[in-house]
C-alpha cells in the first residue's frame, strides 16, 4: 500500500488536493488491531545554517502508541520532533532533507503546505503556552481558524469534548470565560493539550511536556497521554528515563544527531542491543 | 521573488494570504523610508532657487535683506547652534543631577512618583514653554538679568557698532532667553533618558564597585559612567536634536532679528524661527519661499546628522 | 578604624566629602529643575483657570470685547488630531508589526528602524513645511486635511516604535503555539500576537495622540487657523495651538487670558492621555508577567 501511494506522490507536481485527500481517507480508516506504522522517516538530514543537526535518520513510528525520543541535550531529538510538523520551517536558515511519509504522503515535500500538515499533527511545548485569552477561546482557536464547526452549538460541543478528553473539564467548566493564564501550570499544559485535541489531530508531538511541572501535575499528564494513545499516535521527547519507561511503547535513542537504536520500550530498557544505549539508560553518560 | 527581503520561510512556497500580508507590511515599512527621502527631496527641490541664486555660499552668507533680496543662512545657522548648545550646557548638568538623584540618593518612596512626574513634564507641548517664556521669563530677564549682566560687562568695549556678547538694551528677548526656555523644555527629557540609561546599568557592576569600598559618587564616575558612556552621549544628542529643531518655544522669545549674532541679549533668530516667522509673507514660487525651504533643507541635514549619531550611540549599547 | 594612619583617614574623609558634595549638588540641581517645572505648571494653571468659563467651550473665537471662546479651536483640534491619528496609527502599527514579526534583523528592516527613529525626533516644523509643499500648494490652499496629514506623519513613527517594542515582549511561545495549531503567518499575527499586545499598542496610540495634540509648528503651514466656525476639512481650520499663538501676541488681556486657558486645556488633555497610556501599559505588562 505504501509503495503505490508513494509513486502517486512522487509522480506529482499533482494538484495539492490529491495527497491530502489520500491523507484524509487513510485517517478515517480507523485504528488497526496491531498498531500499523503511521509515520515513516527516510534519511532525514537537518541543518541549521551550516551546522548539521540530524544525520540520516530512518525510523518508523507506529499508530495508537507512544514513541519516546530520548538522548542527551543537543542530540537532535527535539529537532527531529519539529521536523514532523514542519515547525523548523519557521526558523530562518533551517533546512530539512529526506522524506517523512504519513499515510503514504511525503509531508516534508516542498509542495505540501506546512499549515495543512500542522492541522493533522498537533504539538505540545515544553512550557505551557496558553494564549492570553479565555479558556473557551483557547480551545476554540483551532476550530475557528480552520472553520471546522458549523454552528456555535457545535463549537461548544468541540470545546467540551476536548476539555473532557484532556481531563480538564470538571476543573474549568465553571470558568470557561476566565483567562487561560489564571490556571496552574499542570492545568495550563492540559489546556494546551485540549487546544491541540480540538482540531482532532492524527498525531500529537510533545516536547518535554512535563519538564516545567511538579510530580503531581506530571502524573496527571502521563495518565492523559496513556488515554490519548487509544485514538492518536503520540511522539514524546523526554529527558526523564523513568517517564519514557512509564508512558511509551517504543523508544528511540539519539546521540549527536544520529539515531543509535530504536525498538519496543521494554527491550530498549531491559536489553538494549548497543552498549552506548545501555550506558545512557543506566546514567553512565549524558 | 516579487519582494526584496528574505521572504521564503525555509525556502518553502508561501500561501497567497501570507504573501499579501507580507507585501503590505513591507509597503508600510517602505512608506517610512519614502517619507524621509521625500522630505529631503522636497526641501531641496523647493529650495533649489535659493541655491541657484546664491550658490553654496548661501550657507555662509551673512546678509539677510528682504528688500534687496539678498539672503544668507549663516545668521540663522549661528543662532540655532548657539541657542541649542547653550541650552544643552544648562540643561545637561541639571538633568544629570535629577537622574542621579532619582536613581541613587532619592528616598525609595519618592522615586516612582518623581520619575513619573518628570516623564509627564517631558510630554508638555512646547508651545506652553513658549508662552511661559514670553509672559514670565522675558519680562524677568529684561527687568533683572539683562541690566545686571550689561552693567557687569559694560567696561568691555564693543567692536564697531555691534554689542559685546553680554550687553544689549534690556528688552528681554534674545538667544539667552531662548536658550533658557529650550533648557527648561529639554530638561525633563534629558533627565528621563539619562535616568533610564543609569538604571540600565547592571546592579552587579555597582555592587562590585561598592565591594571595593567605593563611595556612591566613585561608583558612578568609576564604573557606571564608563559602562554607559555611549548611551549617555546618545541621550545628550537626542536632547540636542530636540533643541535644534524646536520652533514654538523659540519663536516667542528669540526676537526674530535676522542678523549675525553679536550678543546673547539682543534679538536674533534660529532656522526654525525664521521659517515659522517669514513663512506667512513668503508667496509661493518666489525666492522668499525658496530660501525658507533651503533653510529647512539645511536644518534637516543637521538634525539628521545629530539624530543619527544619537541613535548609533544608543543602539551600540543596546546590542552589547 | 583606630589602626588607620592619619593620611589614610584624611583621604577617606576627602572621599566622603566629595561624595556628599556631589550628591548634594545633584539634589540641588534636582530641586532647581523640579521647582522651575513646578513654577511653569503653577503659572499655567493659575492663569488658565482664571480665564476658564463655559463660554470657552460654547462660543467660537471672536473680536476682543465681544466675549468669544475657543469652541471652534477645540473642535478643530479634535477633528484634525482624530483624522491624523486615524491615518497615522494604523500605518505606524503596520510598520511596527513589520519590524517585529517579518523584517526582524534583515537589512531592509534595519534601515526602516533607523529611519523611523530619525523621523521620531525630526523637527516638526519641517514636517509642516513638507506637507505644505505636497498637500497645500498643489491643492490650492490651507486645509484641515493637510493639517491632519502633517499630524499623521508625526504620529506614525511613535506608534511604530511602541508597537515594535511591545510586540517583542509577546512570548515566542504564543507564536509557536499558534503555528503548531496550523495557523498561517498572518493569522498568527492577527489572532494571537496582536490581541496579546493590544494594551501596549493602545499605549503607543495614546502617546502619539498626546504628542500631536500639542503640535503647533506643523499646523502653521497646513491648516493655518480659522477665526470662524468651520467643519470643512478642505478649508483652513482652527486649532487650539494656533489659537494660542494668535491670542498670545496681542495687547488684549481677554485674548491673552484665553490663550492661557487654551494652553491649560491642551496640557490637561496631554497629561490625561499620558496617564491613561500608563494604565493601559501597566495592564498589558501585568498580563505578560502572568
Amino acid at each position: 500500500m505504501l509503495a503505490t501511494m508513494t509513486t502517486e506522490t512522487q509522480s506529482s507536481n499533482a494538484p495539492r488536493a490529491t495527497p491530502l485527500q489520500a491523507m484524509r481517507v487513510a485517517a478515517s480508516a480507523g485504528p488497526a488491531i496491531v498498531s500499523p506504522t503511521r509515520i515513516t522517516l527516510e534519511k532525514i538530514n537537518a541543518f541549521y545554517d551550516q551546522k548539521q543537526a540530524l544525520f540520516d535518520v530512518n525510523l518508523e513510528i507506529p499508530d495508537n502508541s507512544v514513541t519516546a525520543f530520548i538522548g542527551a541535550s543537543g542530540c537532535g531529538k527535539s529537532t527531529l520532533l519539529r521536523c514532523l510538523n514542519r515547525m523548523n520551517d519557521t526558523i530562518p536558515g533551517a533546512r530539512v532533507e529526506g522524506a517523512i511519509r504519513m499515510d503514504g504522503t511525503d509531508i516534508n515535500a516542498p509542495e505540501i503546505d506546512a499549515v495543512q500538515v500542522r492541522t493533522r499533527i498537533g504539538m505540545v511545548f515544553q512550557k505551557p503556552n496558553p494564549f492570553p485569552m479565555s479558556i473557551y477561546d483557547n480551545i476554540a482557536y483551532g476550530p475557528r481558524a480552520h472553520k471546522i464547526h458549523e454552528s456555535k452549538a457545535e463549537l461548544d460541543e468541540i470545546v467540551e469534548k476536548s476539555l473532557r478528553r484532556a481531563a480538564l473539564w470538571d476543573e474549568v467548566k465553571d470558568r470557561l470565560n476566565k483567562s487561560g493564564l489564571g490556571l496552574s501550570g499542570g492545568q495550563q499544559q492540559r489546556l494546551v493539550i485540549a487546544r491541540t485535541l480540538a482540531v482532532s489531530p492524527a498525531v500529537i508531538l510533545m516536547d518535554e511536556p512535563c519538564s516545567a511541572l511538579d510530580p503531581i501535575a506530571t502524573a496527571h499528564i502521563e495518565a492523559l497521554i496513556d488515554q490519548l494513545r487509544e485514538h492518536t499516535c503520540i511522539v514524546i521527547v523526554t529527558h526523564s528515563m523513568a517517564q519514557a519507561a512509564r508512558v511509551s511503547q517504543r523508544t528511540a535513542f539519539f546521540h549527536m544527531g544520529k539515531l543509535i537504536e530504536s525498538g519496543p520500550t521494554d527491550q530498549i530498557f531491559t536489553m538494549p542491543k548497543l552498549e552506548q544505549t545501555q550506558d545512557y539508560i543506566t546514567g553512565r553518560f549524558g | 521573488m516579487n519582494t526584496p527581503a528574505p521572504l521564503a520561510i525555509g525556502a518553502r512556497r508561501m500561501h497567497p494570504a501570507d504573501t499579501t500580508f507580507r507585501l503590505s507590511l513591507h509597503a508600510a515599512g517602505a512608506v517610512v523610508v519614502i517619507v524621509l527621502l521625500s522630505i529631503l527631496a522636497i526641501m531641496f527641490i523647493g529650495g533649489k532657487l535659493a541655491f541657484d541664486t546664491f550658490g553654496v555660499g548661501f550657507i555662509w552668507g551673512t546678509e539677510w535683506n528682504p528688500v534687496t533680496k539678498i539672503y544668507g543662512a549663516l545668521p540663522a545657522i549661528t543662532g540655532t547652534l548657539i541657542t541649542a548648545i547653550l541650552a544643552l550646557c544648562i540643561a545637561w548638568p541639571i538633568g544629570f543631577g535629577i537622574a542621579y538623584f532619582l536613581t541613587e540618593t532619592c528616598p525609595q518612596k519618592l522615586r516612582t512618583p518623581l520619575g513619573v512626574a518628570i516623564e509627564l513634564l517631558a510630554a508638555i507641548p512646547s508651545i506652553v514653554y513658549g508662552m511661559w517664556g514670553f509672559f514670565v521669563l522675558a519680562p524677568f530677564m529684561s527687568e533683572y538679568v539683562q541690566p545686571w549682566l550689561t552693567n557687569t560687562f559694560l567696561w568691555i568695549p564693543p567692536i564697531g557698532d555691534s554689542f559685546f556678547w553680554f550687553t544689549a538694551p534690556p528688552i528681554g528677548v534674545g538667544m539667552l532667553t531662548a536658550a533658557l526656555i529650550l533648557a527648561v523644555m529639554i530638561l525633563p527629557f534629558i533627565a528621563a533618558t539619562t535616568r533610564d540609561v543609569l538604571l540600565s546599568t547592571p546592579q552587579l557592576l555597582k555592587d562590585g564597585a561598592y565591594a571595593m569600598g567605593a563611595t556612591r559618587w566613585e561608583a558612578l564616575t568609576g564604573v557606571v559612567i564608563p559602562a554607559v558612556r555611549g548611551s549617555l552621549f546618545g541621550a545628550v544628542f537626542l536632547g540636542l536634536g530636540r533643541a535644534l529643531g524646536e520652533t514654538m518655544a523659540v519663536v516667542f522669545v528669540i526676537g526674530n532679528a535676522i542678523r549675525m549674532p553679536d550678543s546673547l541679549m539682543a534679538p536674533s533668530a534660529t532656522i526654525a524661527s525664521v521659517v515659522a516667522n517669514n513663512f506667512p509673507e513668503a508667496e509661493p514660487g518666489t525666492l522668499d519661499l525658496a530660501v525658507l525651504l533651503a533653510l529647512g533643507f539645511i536644518l534637516f541635514v543637521v538634525s539628521f546628522g545629530v539624530l543619527a549619531v544619537a541613535r548609533l550611540l544608543l543602539r551600540q549599547e543596546r546590542m552589547s | 578604624m583606630k589602626q588607620l594612619s592619619p593620611a589614610t583617614r584624611a583621604r577617606y574623609f576627602r572621599r566622603q566629602l566629595v561624595d556628599r558634595l556631589m550628591g548634594g549638588l545633584c539634589i540641588f540641581a534636582a530641586g532647581v529643575g523640579l521647582l522651575l517645572l513646578a513654577l511653569i505648571l503653577w503659572m499655567l494653571f493659575s492663569n488658565g483657570l482664571a480665564g476658564l468659563s463655559l463660554e470657552v467651550f460654547t462660543k467660537p473665537m471672536s473680536q476682543p470685547g465681544s466675549g468669544g471662546g475657543l469652541a471652534n479651536a477645540i473642535v478643530g483640534s479634535l477633528l484634525q488630531v482624530g483624522v491624523g491619528a486615524m491615518i497615522g496609527a494604523p500605518l505606524g502599527m503596520m510598520v511596527g508589526v513589520y519590524l517585529s514579526e517579518v523584517g526582524k534583523e534583515s537589512r531592509f528592516a534595519s534601515v526602516v528602524r533607523f529611519v523611523n527613529d530619525i523621523l521620531l525626533s525630526a523637527p516638526s516644523v519641517l514636517i509642516g513645511l513638507f506637507v505644505y509643499q505636497i498637500a497645500v500648494l498643489p491643492f490650492g490652499g490651507f486645509s484641515g486635511f493637510a493639517g491632519s496629514i502633517a499630524l499623521a506623519l508625526i504620529a506614525m513613527p511613535i506608534v511604530a516604535r511602541t508597537t515594535e517594542d511591545i510586540l517583542r515582549l509577546v512570548p515566542q511561545a504564543y507564536r509557536d503555539g499558534a503555528v503548531a495549531l496550523g495557523s498561517r503567518e498572518n493569522e498568527v499575527v492577527r489572532k494571537v500576537v496582536l490581541p496579546a499586545a493590544f494594551g501596549g499598542i493602545l499605549t503607543g496610540v495614546l502617546l502619539a495622540v498626546a504628542r500631536i495634540a500639542g503640535e503647533t509648528a506643523p499646523l502653521l503651514f497646513t491648516s493655518l487657523g480659522n477665526d470662524v466656525w468651520s467643519l470643512d476639512m478642505t478649508q483652513p481650520m482652527a486649532s487650539l495651538p494656533m489659537a494660542i499663538v494668535r491670542y498670545s501676541n496681542t495687547p488684549y488681556p481677554e485674548w491673552v487670558s484665553l490663550a492661557w486657558t487654551g494652553a491649560m486645556l491642551i496640557t490637561v488633555g496631554v497629561l490625561v492621555l499620558n496617564i491613561l497610556s500608563r494604565f493601559s501599559y501597566a495592564a498589558v505588562a501585568g498580563k505578560q508577567g502572568g
